[in-house]
């Protein structure tokens, strides 16, 4: 296990640059999970970290050295791909053997080693299976199992879960995030699933068009977004965004589209009438009599909670309550914003305004 | 389909005559679709061979009806050591040029695998050799390695290397030399395009996750892409084996068989004894001789080719 420093890292292919400078550290034993929308440039960095990609400038370190010219076999790290990249001819035991074979290391010591992390992944019974005689959910173990199967400095994941149908990506969500428990191995992990990295993660970098965002714990990425990109970003369902000016009269208001007035706690300093855009989650709405007038589109009630798409001053908001209101389509009810919750961003540059 | 299956719901089906039956059941309705590749196979190849392996049980000669001598021809081949010699030679012949195709095809379909400039231009020139007629390139090597006017002999004495000219097609050893080079010149793009056809089945991350697990390039050869390659080896060198095996125009074309009989094959001697010296059922009693080795060979194909463990499906055995 290593700390894994990541310094002012670029990425060009050609003259086309896809990392504009991206600084991430990675404490020992830290689970920590790269996400952003496709292209942002996350696989691209991982694909550094683990030397399948050259680095154009910048340094990345695992533990205390600089890897940028290291070869990737020694670089000490492990990679789980996203389509598992299962060698098709070789057993699952081979296959999780494969690397220790490749380090001439013994007969005896491969098959203690494929057999402990066998029963780590509950693997013990397919031992001799080919991949293809093995379920999606069966492939990724093995693949995750050949990562163990190394005890390497850092184990890196490609968006493993995204080849699983939707049940077994939250039971192998759990699986892996349990593995890190155990193991406590250095993690960096890519997806392009804001929820995988909100459950997984001890710490999560946003990424956006090859720079990032905002790092942080997952709850602090939640309560507190840097900026626009990242708040609509994490949370599900997306955060509500109202354009509007920052009123400050006597009490601060957020005067939202046509005029509705929406609650704030304080206003930044000085900044009557500047234009922002007002942010909301849909978890942050309540039904109260001095709440903004909605009336109600869409009512999707999935058991647990109930979505509600609305229109508040014209512009489509969804909020989501755990009771059981009775709303029909057309109903004019009055949605409250908690104001302790609120987030207000500058309209031009997407930053948080707000504390 | 649905006029076919009404009649066969109602009762009065069995009074259908046999006639309306074999229009409408379904098996023979199969059957009639098969007929015409049937037929053709029955005709072109089915009877070929049947009729070669009849002559080669009787004297026939070309214009005069021969009669049943049994096994006369190849007790008469047993003895005979030209036969023997065009044996060996095919052997030879097959041997070497389907090794050395093998390994440039490999080697030349991982190059072509290999990212560089003019990529498509290249995998297109490689396929140049397969596109000239055989004769047409035999007729380029009989002049190639002619005993007066071989550009090679020609180059070799301008650089000072040779004094005289090297008679390549009168002398055993080098007209041997020379068809075997021209049949690897030949049957090259073949191995290559299709042993690339295969390297290109590899998913690259198979090679990234062998890289990581700290395999070297030969590594990755020897671990990953020759394993996967095999089923597709397997088929490409029995096409190849067999092919070579049965050559005939290239020799005929460059050498004849000559010189002494050094590169006959098989396939020209049985020409040479059936056709030329009208010999019909000693010619035929040598092609039929070639039928042992060709199905040693797919034999060899059919037990190399049958379907790896690793290749089958979602069964657990």
């Amino acid at each position: 296990m290593s700390s894994v420093q990541i310094r002012d890292v670029r990425k060009s292919f050609g003259n086309f640059e896809v990392l504009h400078g991206v600084t991430v550290p990675i404490e020992d034993g830290q689970f920590v999970v790269l996400v952003g929308p496709s292209g942002c440039g996350k696989s691209t960095l991982l694909r550094m970290l683990a030397g399948l990609e050259n680095i154009t400038s910048g340094t990345i370190s695992i533990g205390d050295r600089v890897v940028n010219n290291v070869q990737p076999k020694e670089r000490d790290i492990a990679m789980v791909f996203q389509n598992y990249a299962l060698y098709p001819h070789m057993t699952v035991a081979d296959n999780m053997g494969f690397s220790l074979k490749l380090r001439n290391a013994g007969a005896d010591e491969i098959n203690k080693r494929v057999k402990r992390a066998a029963e780590i992944l509950a693997l013990s019974p397919l031992l001799d299976r080919y991949p293809r005689q093995l379920s999606g959910g069966q492939r990724q173990r093995v693949a995750m199992g050949r990562a163990i199967v190394r005890d390497p400095q850092v184990f890196l994941f490609d968006e493993p879960l995204s080849n699983l149908d939707a049940k077994l990506r939250v039971a192998m969500r759990t699986e892996i995030k349990e593995l890190h428990q155990r193991l406590k191995t250095t993690t960096v992990y890519v997806t392009h699933d804001q929820i995988e990295a909100m459950t997984m993660a001890d710490k999560i970098v946003v990424m956006h068009d090859g720079i990032v965002e905002q790092m942080g714990t997952p709850l602090e990425l939640y309560d507190k977004p840097d900026n626009q990109f990242v708040a609509g970003f994490i949370g599900s369902p997306a955060m509500n965004f109202l354009k509007g000016h920052v009123r400050v009269n006597g009490v601060a208001t957020f005067e939202g589209p046509n005029g509705v007035k929406l609650p704030l706690k304080t206003a930044p300093a000085a900044s009557d009438g500047r234009p922002a855009v007002y942010g909301v989650r849909p978890e942050h709405f309540t039904i109260a009599d001095d709440g903004a007038e909605a009336e109600i589109i869409v009512v999707e009630p999935t058991g647990s909670e109930t979505q509600v798409f609305a229109k508040i001053g014209g512009e489509q908001v969804v909020a989501v309550f755990r009771e059981r209101h009775q709303f029909n389509p057309g109903d004019k009810v009055r949605l409250k914003p908690d104001p302790s919750l609120v987030h207000l961003f500058d309209e031009a540059t997407g930053k948080r305004l707000n504390a | 389909m649905a006029d076919v299956a009404i009649p066969r719901a109602k009762p009065q089906m069995s009074e259908d005559s046999a006639w309306t039956q074999l229009k409408h059941n379904r098996n023979w309705l199969g059957f009639w679709f098969m007929v015409p590749a049937m037929a053709f196979l029955i005709f072109f190849l089915a009877y070929p061979l049947g009729l070669g392996i009849w002559l080669s049980f009787t004297d026939t000669r070309i214009g005069r009806v021969g009669h049943f001598v049994a096994t006369e021809n190849y007790e008469w081949l047993w003895d005979d050591s030209i036969f023997w010699l065009s044996v060996f030679n095919t052997l030879l012949y097959t041997f070497i040029a389907s090794a050395l195709k093998f390994a440039i095809g490999l080697y030349l379909a991982l190059l072509l695998n290999e990212n560089m400039p003019f990529k498509a231009m290249l995998r297109a020139m490689v396929l140049i050799p397969f596109i000239v007629p055989t004769v047409l390139s035999a007729l380029a090597f009989w002049w190639i390695f002619d005993s007066q006017f071989s550009i090679i002999s020609w180059s070799l004495r301008h650089l000072g290397l040779i004094d005289q000219n090297i008679n390549f097609l009168g002398d055993t050893t080098w007209a041997r030399i020379c068809v075997i080079f021209a049949n690897i010149w030949r049957g090259v793009p073949f191995v290559a395009i299709t042993l690339l056809a295969g390297l290109q089945t590899v998913s690259p991350s198979l090679y990234e996750a062998a890289t990581l697990d700290g395999a070297t390039r030969w590594q990755n050869f020897r671990f990953i892409t020759y394993p996967l390659l095999t089923p597709i080896i397997a088929v490409v060198m029995t096409f190849s084996v067999l092919f070579t095996f049965t050559d005939f125009q290239l020799i005929w074309a460059m050498t004849r068989g000559g010189p002494v009989n050094a590169t006959h094959l098989m396939a020209t001697l049985s020409y040479q004894r059936a056709i030329i010296a009208g010999q019909l059922g000693e010619g035929a009693a040598i092609s039929s001789a070639m039928i042992p080795f060709l199905l040693a060979a797919i034999m060899v194909s059919w037990f190399g080719l049958q379907r790896r463990k690793w290749q089958q499906g979602e069964n657990n055995d």
